[in-house]
């Protein structure tokens, strides 16, 4: 072989490299602004699944790994490496770092309703249209399914829903004499009343949690984030933004709200001890309670969302996701038929029996499920509460394109106001100058 | 390299240019064989890096829409004008400012105890001074988080003794306080074990003609251990500055239980780190790293260079 061939044929390899590397990127770029979304059959899906093979699936949902053991013994031929790569954040930096890297990740991974556009629009992630998964919409609440629809296209199968409800210590209630608070209003009374009749005890710990702050501006009828394509629209102080912070705002202003951590060993422990009184968080919470805070078991109960006129009852998505599958799979037909099983089939039965709160209406409907009554709240039907709600929740909410980013950075602004214990507008105005600036540095056309 | 070559031409006396001169020269090369396994771990672990860094700060690429942009110098102004650079870096000089001489003070007066002969079980002492420094910075931090925790760790209970907030360590005003209490924890005893080792070095006769000398313990220790640790304090001295500007650790662990008190740029390495896995921003990520990394050197080269001449 002379020189110039091989050195020609080693130019061609380069090329085609090159040429790859720049088709993925611009795929990437066009991923979220294509329009419509793909369509096909599930057949291939099914060739797959009796093909079998081997993927790896990232999750750290307290049900994964029974899921992937009973999946392998309904499928002996598929194998599935399950790897918990870290819980929220720590999981997100892992896979966007391996999809950076462009190998590494995982065939199959878990993904927040939040985080989600973030992946799609990035071209991370399968638009699963392509295997007729969009057959699948009338199982699923329409909140659910519109988390997982991003520009058009399907990017997952929702697995567990998180409708809120107010969760709060009946004990210290009933002790206190203090009503359920059906409007925000009371609530606040609520929590006057409670911190002056013993002022160790709040009615709930917030020190900024950006995840909590959307759901609630949800619930109050707000839409900050709009995504069309490449424009975004971002608004923070519109009117739903606003009914939630001149409510919220006289809790911190008041410091009616205790200042500890959400997630810290100090709140499972105030949370066992009535330090905390209560928690207006997604459906999840249940398991959570149950595994992190034993004490409080038998002292708990449920309680539809309270709202701000005291009418028909509304409320919001908080938490909750579903399974996706990435763009790096080499076998994309075998993971999105493991995502099929996980959220549309026999998967959806360990799910349940490890406390899970589902996002398929079968299930919620179902009265097995309806009226299980729960021995950590007192043997309350708190399933009653849970699946009422998650009919109840507004219709219409999108998250950023870069909800992880916004997160991220919650606390810089936001988190000023909170320590500060004044109004959290300001806080809110800082965050959304912040959002508008990266937006437009990373290519969208931001008003805000 | 020149440094090693140049020994091994100089011994012969050097003869006009001659052939065999030459051949020589060919010999030389050998040498490559020796140095070459060196010179690419070298070039691996710590030119790579670097040129990669340098690299990627010259160009911005935008995740969402996969256009990556040449922009030369942009990014440095951007870091040189940016608020929030200059905050998390003032915010460790100040640290540096008041911490490492603390620190720095502590550890000497803890070598001078051990090295002075009076203290008994000064091998344990020594131990358990140093023993911090065995200990995880993550660790450390977390340890330290539980301690300063105002509603149920002992800050809690000072607190309740007191009957009022005297003390809360993980508020905005506390923690820069609370972080330089850890960092000092976790390395007085390893600056102790620098200074003491240089102590340990002098020579008994400098002692001897003290004494002839009549210097009592404290004029002993002005006038010839002090003296005779200089070097040890500047190495000691240099490491801190280093260490100071990295903070990273003790604050990033700390985040969890001081969310509002400490944001995502509280130092440099904060910064950094979170711009690139927060925002994705690696290339300004890799700005600031080299902009701080470039600072860092400075300082440091001009702290050795007052203290060198000093003692010259």
């Amino acid at each position: 072989m002379s020189p110039t061939r091989r050195s020609r044929q080693v130019a061609i390899v380069l090329a085609t490299a090159l040429a790859t590397a720049l088709s993925a990127c611009s795929s990437g770029g066009d991923g979220g602004t294509a329009p419509g979304g793909a369509t096909g059959t599930q057949d291939a899906v099914d060739a797959a699944l009796r093909e079998g093979g081997e993927i790896t699936y990232w999750s750290w949902t307290p049900s994964a790994k029974a899921q992937v053991e009973a999946f392998q013994q309904e499928f002996p031929n598929v194998k599935i490496n399950y790897v918990n790569a870290g819980t929220g954040n720590d999981h997100y930096t892992k896979l966007q770092n391996a999809i950076k890297a462009g190998s590494g990740a995982p065939d199959v991974a878990q993904i927040e309703y939040q985080a989600l556009p973030q992946f799609a629009l990035t071209g991370s992630l399968v638009d699963l249209g392509q295997y007729g998964f969009n057959d699948f919409q009338d199982d699923y609440t329409p909140s659910t399914w519109n988390s997982v629809k991003v520009g058009g296209g399907l990017f997952g199968l929702p697995q567990d829903s998180g409708p809120m409800a107010l969760f709060y210590n009946k004990e210290l209630f009933d002790k206190h004499a203090i009503a359920v608070p059906k409007t925000w209003a009371e609530y606040v009374d609520a929590a006057r009343k409670l911190h002056a009749a013993d002022p160790t005890k709040y009615i709930t710990a917030d020190t900024g949690d950006a995840g909590f702050a959307t759901s609630m501006i949800w619930q109050a009828g707000g839409k900050p984030f709009t995504t069309d394509g490449k424009s975004v629209k971002i608004d923070l102080q519109d009117e739903g933004a606003k009914k939630w912070t001149s409510t919220w705002d006289q809790l911190v202003e008041e410091k009616l709200v205790s200042t500890i951590p959400g997630w810290s060993d100090a709140w499972y422990k105030a949370l066992a001890d009535g330090t905390i009184a209560t928690l207006a968080l997604g459906a999840w919470t249940p398991g959570v309670l149950e595994s992190s805070v034993k004490g409080g078991a038998g002292k708990w109960a449920v309680a539809p969302l309270p709202t701000y006129d005291g009418g028909t009852p509304v409320t919001a998505e908080n938490g909750g996701g579903g399974q996706s599958v990435l763009k790096q799979s080499s076998k994309p037909a075998l993971a999105a038929g493991f995502v099929r099983w996980l959220n549309n089939g026999n998967g959806i039965k360990p799910f349940l029996e490890s406390g899970g709160f589902p996002a398929t209406k079968a299930d919620l409907d179902s009265a097995a499920f309806k009226d299980k009554a729960s021995p950590y709240f007192g043997g309350q039907q708190i399933n009653q509460v849970l699946t009422a709600a998650a009919g109840q929740v507004v219709p219409g909410w999108s998250y950023l394109p870069y909800q992880l980013y916004a997160n991220s950075i919650f606390g810089d602004t936001v988190g000023k106001s909170y320590a500060a214990g004044t109004s959290l507008d300001p806080g809110l105005a800082d965050w959304q100058k912040a959002l508008v600036d990266y937006g437009n540095q990373q290519g969208f056309t931001v008003n805000g | 390299m020149t440094s090693i070559s140049a020994p091994v031409e100089a011994p012969p006396a050097r003869p006009a240019r001659t052939p065999r001169n030459v051949g020589r020269l060919r010999v030389d090369r050998k040498g490559w064989l020796f140095v070459g396994p060196f010179l690419a771990v070298f070039a691996l672990v710590f030119l790579a890096p670097i040129v990669y860094a340098v690299w990627l700060s010259l160009f911005r690429e935008q995740v969402f829409f996969g256009g990556t942009e040449f922009v030369g110098l942009d990014n440095y102004a951007a870091v040189l004008g940016d608020a929030k650079f200059w905050e998390s870096f003032f915010r460790v000089l100040l640290f540096l400012v008041v911490q490492v001489p603390v620190m720095l003070g502590l550890a000497l007066v803890a070598a001078l105890a051990i090295d002075s002969a009076r203290l008994h079980a000064a091998g344990f002492f020594r131990i358990v001074v140093f023993l911090p420094y065995a200990v995880p910075a993550v660790v450390a931090a977390l340890m330290w988080g539980f301690i300063y925790g105002d509603t149920f760790g002992l800050a809690a209970d000072l607190n309740e003794l007191l009957g009022r907030k005297a003390v809360e360590p993980l508020s905005g005003d506390w923690i820069l306080l609370s972080i330089g209490n850890i960092v000092t924890w976790e390395f007085v005893g390893y600056n102790m074990l620098i200074l003491y080792s240089a102590l340990k070095v002098i020579p008994n006769d400098l002692y001897e003609a003290a004494a002839i000398d009549g210097a009592g313990t404290f004029r002993t220790i002005l006038s010839v251990k002090l003296p005779a640790i200089r070097g040890a304090v500047m190495i000691a001295t240099i490491f801190s500055i280093i260490g100071s500007f990295q903070l990273f650790n003790e604050p990033n662990i700390l985040r969890s239980l001081a969310p509002n008190a400490i944001n995502t740029f509280y130092t440099p390495n904060m910064y950094a780190y979170n711009l690139s896995f927060g925002g994705q921003q690696y290339n300004y990520s890799a700005t600031v790293a080299i902009v701080m990394g470039v600072i860092t050197a400075i300082i440091a080269y001009v702290v050795q260079l007052r203290g060198s001449r000093k003692g010259a």
